[in-house]
C-alpha cells in the first residue's frame, strides 16, 4: 500500500484505483463541453456593468457588424421562460433573478445580452463591441453599507426552521465564572470549479438534450422543463464527468432555459462557454458572514453558557441562508443554549450552497472562540473539548448515533507531535520565522435521501449499474462499482457504471455529502433483489431454506434472508436454474424518516435529504480532529501553513484511496479558506474585482507541503445500510479556526477575520 | 487579424512600425489581455523566428549580455547568472509558474503591462491607462496590490514584473533594434512613469524591439527578497534586488531596487547613497529602509505596503551582507 492508497482498517473497503482514472489522465474523459453537437452556434454572454438600476439602450451596431453574427438576444427580443422558484421554496433554481426580462439590474454581472455567433471568436468579438446605456443606482455591496436590510432567518427561508435554544442562557451567562465574547467575520468566496459554468443545448424535434456539469441531473431536468413549460420527460441531461462542483453545480441556474429557448427558436444546437470572471455573477457563492459567541464556562472548564449570533448576506429577492447555529449549537454539552441566525439584503447575486455551507463559517467562530476559552482557562484546547465532550446533543437531548470526535483528535493530536507543545505563544521559532500549533474540531451532518438503481447481471458475471448519480470528482463510479461487486460476488472489472443522465434511475443531489451513502445504499438493494431472484432459482428445497433460516433468522421467505446475508451465490448454476439470459432490478431505496412524498419528489427532481439533526430519536453526524502548523515570518509577516494533519471518522469508508483524497483536499482548502480565499467587493459599486484565478487566490503545490489524513476506524449501524456517513464536507470544516489558533501560538495575536492576510499580523 | 512572421527587425517593411501592430514572443501577457479586450492589435507580428540571434546568454568577466528572446527559465537555471548574478536568478526563479517561465522572454517579461484589476476589467470605462483622460477606478477602489512610489493623480497602477528590478538596481542597458537600426539606453530610462500620461508605458517607439540588455560588472553579493500571499505564482506585495560590494566589512557600492510598491522598476539611490562608505549594522539597514519609502503614499488598502517594504529591504540587506560568497 502507498501513501495514496492506505491499508484498510476495520469497516473499510478496498483502496481500490479510480473507475475512471485512466480516462481523467489520459483526457479521454467526455466532459459536457465535449460532447460533439451537429453544427453548433456559440453563444456568449454580457453582462452587467453596474449593480443596480436600469438598461436605458443598447447599440448593437457594431456588434452586429461582426462577420458571423447570428444574433444578439436581450430583454426585447429574448424568448419567454416561466419562474422558477427558489430550491428552498420547493422550486429548482439558486436565484429567482431571472435575467432578459427587464430592463431592470439586481446585481453586478447580471445577463443582459446573449451573442449568438458561428464561431466562439466571432460571438466573443460581438459581445464586447455591444454597447450598453444604464442609469445606475447607488447599491448597497455588504454588510456595512447604507440601504441594506435586516431580519431574522427564521420565518423568511423555509428550510431554516428554528433559531436553536435551550435552557436560560442569560442567567447562566451572567453567572459564568470565565466569559468570553468575541465576534468574527469569514469573506465572500467562489468555488471556481476548473470547469466553467457551460451549457450545450440541443433539441431534436420536441425533446432537448442538454449537456452541462450539473450536481443534480434530475433537479436541472424538471426546472428547465419548468421554465421552457414542457413535459419534464421531453428534458435530458447528460454529464458523465462534471469538473468540480462545490455546491456550485446543486441548483439551476439562469443560463441554461435562456440558451435552450434561444437554440428552440434558432433550430440549431448551441454552445455557451462563459468566462471564468462571468462565472462569478451567473451561479452562486459563499456570502460573507459575521458572528459574535458568548461562551460562559466553569473553571473546570465545562461549558454552562453557549450563544452563537450569526448574520450573512443575501440578495434582495432571496432569503438563502446556511443558519450554522444547528450544528454549533449541539457539538459540545451544555446545558444553556441560545442562537439567532439574521440575513442582510443586499445588491447581490443570490449566494448559494459551497463546499460545508453552513459549517465553514460557523465553525470558524465557535472553534476559534473554543481556543480563546483554553486560554482564559489556562487549559489545553484538546483537554477543553474533552471536558464538553458529549453522547447526547444538548438541543433535543437525542444521541449521537457514534461520535469519534475524541478519537479524532488523539489519533491526530499523536500524529501531529501535539505533546511536545508549549502553550506559551511565540515560544517556538526556527531562524526568521515563527512557529505556531493550534487544533481545531470538525463535523458534518450525516445525510441521506431517497435514491433509485437499476442494476443488470449477465450470467459470466458482468455486470452493469445505471443510477443517475454524479461523477464530481470524488469517486461515485468507484465505490458504486465496489458496491455492486461486493454485493454479487463478481470481480470488480466486470462491473460498469452509469451515471451523469437523467435518462437513468433518479439519485439525489451531489450535495451535503449524502451521495455514497445514498446511492450506495440504493445499488446494494438492488442488488439484493438480483440475489433473491437467483436465491429462489436454486433454493426450492426445505433443507436449504432451513439453512438460510439458521444463518439470517426467519422473518423474511428464506431467498429473501439469503439475498440480504453474506452468503455467497453461484451466479452461473442460478443462471442456469432460472433458464434466462439476463437478470435486470430496477428499485427504490429511501433513508429511514424520509417523507411520504419522498420517492414522487425524487423523480420530479426534488432530493428530500433527511439526518444530521432532523432526525427522529437521534443525531448522525461524521467527526474530525484537525492540527496545522502555521509559520509566520518575522520579517515579510508571511503566513505559511506547512503541515496539516487530520483524522477522520465517517463510518464506513468505502474506498480509502479516494476518501483520502477528499479528505486531503478538504485540508488544503480549509487552509485556503483561512489565509488565501476572499472575494473582494468594491464597496462603491458592488462588483467583485478579483473575479479570475490570478487574483482570487487558491493554494499552489508549494502551499501544502505536507498534508497527512488519518482514517479511523467506527462502524455504525444507525444510518443507513451502506453504513456511511458521507465525508466530502468534512475536512474543510475547522481548518480556518485551527489555522487562527496556530497563528495566535505563533505570534501571540488573535485574529478573528478571515482570510488572514500579511497585513494583519502586526510588528 | 493577421499573424506575420518577421525576420528581420531591421527590415525597412518592418510590419511593427504600424502603432496597431503588436510583437509577439512567448505570448504570456499579450494573449490574455487579447481575450480580455484590453489590447487589440490590428496585427500580430511573431518576432519568434529572431529567437536565434536573440537568445543567448553570454557572460563575460566585465559584465553580462542577454538576449531578449531568452526564455525566463533558461537564464534562471544558467550556473554563471545563478554564481554571479543571483540577484538576476531569483527574480526569475520566483516569477510566475514553471510552465510560464518556460514560454516567456526576458524582453517580454519586462513589457508586462500591470495586474491592476480595473485596467484589466473593460466595463470600467474610467481608465487613464485605456482611456486616457477618463479617471482612474483603482484610486478610490480596492487597491491592495497598487503602488505606493511613483504614482500620480492619474494612475497608481504596479509594475507587476521582478526581473526588472533586478536590471535597474545593476544599471543595466537595453539594447532596442528597430528599422534605423540598434541603439542603446540605460534600463532606468524604458519604463516611463504615469504622470500625467499614463498610457506612454515605456519609451519603445513603434516597431522598435528591445534585442538584449547587458549589465556591467558583476554581482555575487546580490539577492532578490519577494514577499507575497502565497508561497509560488503570485506578484510580489514587496520585494527588494540588493547588491553589494562589501570589502573588509565597509561597504563600496550599493543597489537597491524596489518591486511590487512602484509604477515602474524602481531605484532607490537615495537609500543606496546612505550605504556607501558605511558598516552595516541594523541601525543602518532601517536608515535605508526609511530612505527608501520617503516619499511613499498609500491609499485605503495598501498603505501596510510602506511598512512591509521597509522590512523587505531591511532584511534583503541583512542577507546581502551575510550570504556565503
Amino acid at each position: 500500500m502507498t501513501a495514496a492508497a492506505p491499508e484498510p482498517k476495520a469497516n473499510m473497503g478496498q483502496p481500490v484505483p479510480r473507475y475512471d482514472a485512466a480516462a481523467k489522465v489520459t483526457g479521454r474523459a467526455t466532459y459536457a463541453s465535449d460532447m460533439p453537437l451537429d453544427n453548433p452556434a456559440y453563444a456568449f454572454l454580457v453582462t452587467s456593468a453596474i449593480a443596480k438600476g436600469r438598461i436605458d439602450s443598447f447599440d448593437l451596431d457594431d456588434a452586429r457588424s461582426v462577420r458571423g453574427v447570428i444574433d444578439i438576444v436581450t430583454h426585447e427580443n429574448a424568448p419567454k421562460l416561466k419562474e422558477s422558484k427558489l430550491f428552498s421554496n420547493g422550486g429548482y433554481a439558486g436565484t429567482t433573478i431571472q435575467p432578459l426580462k427587464s430592463v431592470d439590474i439586481a446585481h453586478d454581472g447580471q445577463i443582459i445580452a446573449v451573442v449568438i455567433a458561428e464561431s466562439y471568436e466571432a460571438a466573443r468579438e460581438a459581445a464586447n463591441r455591444v454597447k450598453v446605456s444604464y442609469t445606475a443606482v447607488a447599491p448597497s455591496a455588504s454588510f456595512d453599507s447604507p440601504g441594506t436590510t435586516a431580519a431574522a432567518a427564521k420565518g423568511q427561508n423555509a428550510q431554516f426552521k428554528e433559531d436553536a435554544e435551550v435552557g436560560d442562557f442569560a442567567r447562566a451567562f451572567d453567572a459564568a465564572e470565565v466569559k468570553l465574547t468575541a465576534s468574527y467575520d469569514t469573506p465572500a468566496q467562489h468555488h471556481n470549479p476548473m470547469e466553467l459554468f457551460t451549457t450545450s443545448c440541443a433539441w431534436m424535434g420536441d425533446n432537448l438534450v442538454i449537456y452541462e456539469g450539473s450536481q443534480y441531473v434530475y433537479g436541472l431536468k424538471n426546472g428547465v422543463a419548468e421554465q421552457l413549460g414542457i413535459d419534464a420527460d421531453k428534458v435530458r441531461v447528460v454529464n458523465p464527468y462534471v469538473g468540480g462542483g462545490f455546491g456550485s453545480r446543486g441548483s439551476m441556474t439562469p443560463r441554461t432555459a435562456i440558451i435552450a429557448g434561444i437554440a428552440k427558436r434558432l433550430n440549431r444546437p448551441i454552445k455557451l462557454v462563459p468566462t471564468r470572471d462571468q462565472g462569478f455573477t451567473i451561479a452562486t457563492y459563499r456570502a460573507e458572514t459575521r458572528h459574535e459567541i458568548r461562551l460562559g464556562a466553569g473553571r473546570d472548564g465545562r461549558l454552562v453558557a453557549l450563544r452563537h449570533d450569526g448574520a450573512e448576506v443575501s440578495s434582495r429577492p432571496d432569503a438563502y441562508c446556511v443558519g450554522g447555529t444547528k450544528t454549533t449549537t449541539r457539538l459540545y454539552a451544555c446545558p444553556n443554549v441560545a442562537s439567532l441566525v439574521s440575513i442582510v439584503r443586499a445588491d447581490r447575486n443570490t449566494p448559494g450552497f459551497m463546499r460545508s455551507p453552513p459549517e465553514v463559517p460557523y465553525l470558524f467562530a465557535l472553534e476559534s472562540a473554543m481556543d480563546e476559552l483554553a486560554v482564559k482557562l489556562n487549559m489545553d484546547p484538546v483537554e477543553l473539548r474533552r471536558i464538553n465532550d458529549t453522547n447526547v446533543e444538548p438541543i433535543g437531548g437525542k444521541p449521537y448515533t457514534s461520535r469519534s470526535l475524541m478519537a479524532c483528535f488523539d489519533e491526530a493530536a499523536k500524529a501531529f507531535g501535539w505533546s511536545q507543545r508549549s502553550p506559551q505563544p511565540k515560544s517556538v521559532s526556527d531562524g526568521d520565522w515563527l512557529i505556531g500549533y493550534g487544533c481545531a474540531a470538525t463535523c458534518y451532518p450525516t445525510q441521506m435521501a431517497p435514491s433509485a438503481a437499476r442494476v443488470r447481471l449477465q450470467r459470466d458475471g458482468r455486470t452493469r449499474v445505471e443510477i443517475a448519480g454524479h461523477e464530481i470528482g470524488t469517486g461515485a463510479y468507484t465505490v458504486i462499482a465496489q458496491t455492486a461487486a461486493e454485493r454479487l460476488g463478481v470481480p470488480l472489472e466486470k462491473v460498469a457504471v452509469f451515471v451523469g443522465d437523467s435518462d437513468l434511475p433518479p439519485a439525489p443531489v451531489a450535495g451535503g455529502s449524502n451521495s455514497t451513502a445514498s446511492t450506495c445504499s440504493a445499488v446494494m438493494m438492488v442488488c439484493d433483489q438480483i440475489r433473491q431472484r437467483l436465491f429462489k432459482a436454486v433454493m426450492p428445497s426445505d433443507s436449504l431454506a432451513d439453512k438460510a433460516k439458521e444463518t439470517v433468522g426467519i422473518s423474511q421467505a428464506p431467498s429473501t434472508q439469503a439475498a440480504k446475508s453474506d452468503r455467497p451465490l453461484d451466479i452461473e448454476k442460478a443462471f442456469d436454474a432460472l433458464g434466462v439470459g439476463i437478470v435486470e432490478e430496477y428499485g427504490e431505496w429511501k433513508p429511514e424518516g424520509a417523507p411520504l412524498d419522498s420517492f414522487m419528489a425524487m423523480h420530479s427532481g426534488h432530493a428530500r435529504l433527511v439526518g444530521g439533526h432532523q432526525m427522529k430519536d437521534k443525531i448522525a453526524y461524521a467527526f474530525g480532529a484537525e492540527f496545522v502548523e502555521v509559520r509566520v515570518n518575522r520579517f515579510t509577516h508571511e503566513i505559511r501553513a506547512p503541515r496539516l494533519v487530520g483524522a477522520f471518522a465517517a463510518g464506513r469508508i468505502m474506498n480509502p484511496r479516494t476518501a483520502r483524497s477528499q479528505l486531503m483536499g478538504g485540508l488544503i482548502w480549509g487552509m485556503s479558506s483561512a489565509l488565501l480565499e476572499a472575494t473582494e467587493i468594491d464597496q462603491r459599486n458592488a462588483r467583485y474585482v478579483n473575479d479570475n484565478l490570478a487574483d482570487y487566490l487558491v493554494p499552489v503545490n508549494a502551499d501544502v507541503p505536507g498534508v497527512e489524513v488519518i482514517l479511523l476506524s467506527e462502524q455504525d449501524d444507525h444510518i443507513n445500510p451502506a453504513g456511511v456517513k458521507g465525508l466530502g464536507e468534512l475536512a474543510n470544516v475547522g481548518t480556518n479556526a485551527a489555522i487562527c489558533n496556530a497563528i495566535y501560538h505563533a505570534t501571540g495575536q488573535r485574529i478573528r477575520k478571515l482570510p488572514v492576510r500579511l497585513e494583519n499580523i502586526e510588528a | 487579424m493577421a499573424v506575420q512572421a518577421l525576420s528581420t527587425a531591421a527590415a525597412a517593411n518592418n510590419p511593427l512600425t504600424k502603432a496597431t501592430a503588436q510583437p509577439l514572443a512567448g505570448g504570456t501577457t499579450l494573449i490574455d489581455l487579447m481575450k480580455l479586450d484590453v489590447m487589440r492589435p490590428a496585427a500580430i507580428v511573431d518576432i519568434n523566428s529572431l529567437a536565434r540571434g536573440w537568445s543567448a546568454i553570454e557572460p563575460a568577466s566585465d559584465g553580462l549580455r542577454l538576449g531578449a528572446l531568452a526564455k525566463m527559465s533558461n537564464v534562471a537555471a544558467h550556473a554563471d547568472i545563478q554564481r554571479n548574478y543571483p540577484v538576476i536568478a531569483d527574480s526569475l526563479r520566483l516569477a510566475a509558474s514553471a510552465q510560464l517561465r518556460n514560454m516567456a522572454t526576458l524582453g517580454g517579461n519586462v513589457m508586462q503591462r500591470t495586474r491592476c484589476s480595473y485596467f484589466r476589467d473593460i466595463s470600467y470605462e474610467n481608465c487613464n491607462k485605456r482611456n486616457p483622460g477618463s479617471g482612474c477606478a483603482a484610486m478610490d477602489g480596492v487597491n491592495r496590490m497598487h503602488a505606493v512610489l511613483g504614482t500620480s493623480d492619474q494612475c497608481i497602477a504596479t509594475y507587476p514584473g521582478d526581473f526588472a528590478q533586478a536590471l535597474i538596481a545593476l544599471d543595466a542597458a537595453v539594447e532596442i533594434t528597430g528599422k534605423a537600426g540598434t541603439r542603446s539606453m540605460p534600463f532606468a530610462q524604458l519604463h516611463k512613469a504615469p504622470g500625467s500620461t499614463p498610457d506612454i508605458e515605456t519609451a519603445l517607439q513603434p516597431g522598435e524591439l528591445i534585442s538584449a540588455f547587458s549589465v556591467p560588472g558583476r554581482w555575487p553579493r546580490s539577492v532578490y527578497l519577494k514577499a507575497r500571499d502565497r508561497q509560488s505564482y503570485e506578484f510580489a506585495l514587496s520585494s527588494a534586488a540588493v547588491a553589494l560590494d562589501v570589502q573588509d566589512g565597509t561597504i563600496r557600492d550599493a543597489r537597491v531596487a524596489l518591486g511590487g510598491v512602484a509604477t515602474v522598476p524602481w531605484r532607490a539611490r537615495e537609500a543606496e547613497a546612505l550605504l556607501k562608505g558605511q558598516k552595516f549594522d541594523d541601525g543602518l539597514a532601517q536608515r535605508v529602509a526609511d530612505a527608501a519609502f520617503a516619499d511613499a503614499k498609500g491609499r485605503q488598502h495598501n498603505s501596510f505596503k510602506i511598512a512591509l517594504g521597509k522590512r523587505v529591504v531591511a532584511h534583503a540587506l541583512q542577507q546581502a551582507v551575510t550570504m556565503e560568497i
